[in-house]
């Protein structure tokens, strides 16, 4: 077992170099870059400036130099200098922002996790029961509505409407401390975390159904019924465990499906975290925190996908990897 | 035998309850009996109704299917009137059961030790110390050498004999009166087979346990049971001790299901086989549910189905040849 997670852990680093090709050509293949949008905004600065700009950031230098320069800087930990921030380095930006959305993408986790499975346990035992047909309508309106869209429906009657919740940021005063700060944070991030969260807890609620039914029809089964185990004992003991399998490999990629759905969640609700820096990023031309930014989503998802790949050996005894 | 029966099955039909409005009568009627210690062999085609009648007795019926009508006494007490909670405490400790498929009949998640523990647990409310006891004691007595060790392992590291085994440990348990094997042989191995068949003999003699053996395989019947009941169509088409079934077959299917066994003593070119095959349950023809395959058929036959009727001690035929 330790063996195969080294293993596995050795595969990251291929990949990953694989990862920093892509993210840096994909940046080389944009167009303009960060000094393009200026000279626009601001005709009395001669262009010829930014020229000279652009020639001591080593913009103009040949692709491979430059891919050179940032990747043995990268390597080191160091992700240089943010080109739109003044004076902050990319680090300083990521770091301010990466709890945020941490914390966003476990919330919305947890509240997909609390709400799909239960749903989708009631719905197999149940099949076809009101509550049954309610859940299917509702996961197929979960996965149909955009993010979004559902965002900005949430935040005109959740919030204008109704007052409930908070539509942006993460706190409400600035400067608060202890527990009064993480009510208001979670008080912020119930919008944001359900909307990044609706289209997994539909497809989770779906997936828990079939598999519980498909387990719950399955020989061993009956083999529990049989040496007279009690419902709640078949359900809990005998059932779950094995529905629980294929749910486990999907988390892993779950991971990955909540931090890019958080790049277009955070925008709607202005939420200070990576996807909003993100996204401004990119329209700025900011390629540095772009490209950190990717190589970090890439690490979470690969990371992800371990972990996912260790609770399924854990859970299932038929998976050992040595 | 006059001895009080064990497990006494009345007027016994579990329907199914289809989609389009059709009603699949799986067991329609089955009456029978098992006395203490005696192995009573259930035997048909695919579809005949035999491992509807084993579940509707442990009442494992699942939707759509429900068992409409009949009594199921066990020592005198009406299965079908106790709560789903009361059948709890039965299964597993007066009634276990056996199932055909070994290979996916044990939790994938759990290890053999797990699950006859449990078992233990919740009928004799054992400690886990002594359960865990109890079942190594079982695991050797099914035959395992090294039971300690097929305790901590998990069924996919068994073959389907072992775990067919460890079923039986499992089953035997909480010591119960009466045993349900549905095939219990019938995947395996032909060499397991007879193993697996032996040790259940060996099981049911040392703990005087009654079986209801459900099989197709008569050669297995020859061997092992006391009585037999022949099932077609959801119905007793002929009940008979072994002897008889073997020696004074009456019904035509019955003869069908003998001639279409291999025989060392008889040189045969071809196999017999009974033409057709087993109606679905929802659409039985309309008198003798056999006619449309019988070759004895008769005009009496299309038109009302026969009863099953005693004609002779210990033989009962449903079948219009004999009235």
């Amino acid at each position: 077992m330790y063996k195969y997670i080294i293993r596995r852990i050795l595969v990251f680093i291929p990949m990953l170099f694989a990862l920093t090709i892509i993210v840096f050509g994909l940046s080389q293949l944009a167009p303009g870059d960060a000094l393009t949008g200026k000279s626009l905004a601001d005709p009395n600065v001669d262009p010829e400036v930014y020229e000279q700009q652009r020639e001591a950031l080593g913009l103009n230098d040949p692709i491979y130099v430059q891919y050179w320069r940032w990747i043995s800087s990268a390597a080191q930990g160091d992700f240089g200098d943010s080109l739109i921030f003044n004076g902050r380095t990319v680090a300083q930006l990521i770091e301010d922002r990466i709890a945020n959305t941490l914390y966003l993408g476990l919330f919305s986790l947890a509240i997909t996790i609390i709400v799909a499975i239960p749903i989708g346990i009631y719905s197999a035992r149940k099949p076809y029961s009101l509550l049954d047909y309610g859940a299917t309508g509702f996961g197929f309106l979960g996965l149909a509505i955009p993010n979004f869209f559902f965002g900005l429906i949430a935040i005109y009657v959740l919030s204008i409407n109704l007052g409930w919740f908070p539509s942006q940021g993460t706190l409400s005063t600035p400067g608060i401390t202890g527990f009064e700060a993480f009510v208001d944070r979670i008080h912020h991030m119930v919008l944001p975390g359900i909307t990044l969260g609706l289209a997994g807890t539909a497809t989770y609620m779906r997936y828990m159904r079939s598999e519980v039914l498909d387990v719950l029809g399955s020989d061993y089964i009956r083999t529990a019924r049989a040496k007279g185990m009690s419902d709640s004992n078949v359900l809990y003991k005998h059932t779950l465990r094995n529905a629980l399998i294929p749910i486990i490999t999907l988390m892993g990629f779950e991971i990955g499906v909540l931090l890019s759905g958080a790049v277009i969640t955070e925008q709607v609700f202005q939420y200070p975290g990576l996807g909003t820096l993100f996204l401004s990023s990119v329209v700025n031309r900011d390629f540095p925190v772009v490209m950190a930014i990717a190589m970090i989503l890439g690490v979470l998802i690969l990371v992800g996908n371990l972990i996912a790949d260790i609770l399924y050996s854990i859970v299932d005894p038929r998976i050992r990897y040595d | 035998m006059t001895q009080k029966p064990l497990l006494e099955v009345e007027g016994l039909k579990t329907y199914f309850y289809l989609d389009n409005d059709l009603v699949a009568k799986a067991v329609d009627g089955v009456d029978f009996s098992i006395a203490p210690g005696e192995t009573l062999a259930i035997v048909g085609e695919s579809g005949s109704g035999k491992s509807i009648t084993s579940l509707s007795i442990m009442q494992l019926i699942n939707k759509p299917g429900r068992i409409i009508e009949g009594t199921i006494h066990l020592h005198n007490e009406n299965l079908l009137t106790k709560s789903g909670k009361q059948m709890t405490k039965i299964r597993g400790n007066d009634i276990a059961m056996i199932f055909q498929e070994p290979m996916t009949a044990l939790n994938p998640v759990y290890t053999i030790g797990n699950q006859i523990i449990e078992t233990l647990r919740k009928h004799k409310k054992y400690t886990k110390q002594v359960a865990r006891e109890k079942a190594i004691e079982l695991l050797k007595l099914v035959g395992f050498p090294r039971a300690e060790q097929i305790m901590n392992e998990y069924p996919h590291q068994l073959s389907g004999g072992m775990r067919q085994r460890a079923m039986i440990a499992m089953a035997i348990s909480c010591e119960p009166k009466l045993l349900i094997a549905d095939e219990p042989s019938t995947a395996l191995d032909v060499t397991i087979q007879a193993q697996i068949l032996d040790l259940l003999q060996e099981m049911k003699e040392r703990l005087d346990m009654s079986i209801l053996l459900i099989t197709h395989d008569l050669g297995v019947v020859a061997e092992y049971a006391d009585r037999v009941l022949v099932m077609y169509g959801g119905q007793v088409v002929e009940e008979t001790s072994v002897e008889n079934l073997f020696e004074h077959t009456k019904h035509p299917y019955t003869n069908g299901l003998l001639d279409s066994l291999p025989s060392l003593e008889k040189e045969v070119k071809r196999l017999g086989a009974i033409r057709g095959t087993v109606p679905p349950a929802h659409s039985f023809p309309k008198g003798c549910r056999f006619s449309d395959r019988c070759p004895h058929v008769m005009d009496q036959c299309y038109g009302s189905n026969p009863d099953l009727l005693s004609i002779e001690p210990n033989h009962k035929v449903r079948c219009y040849l004999y009235d």
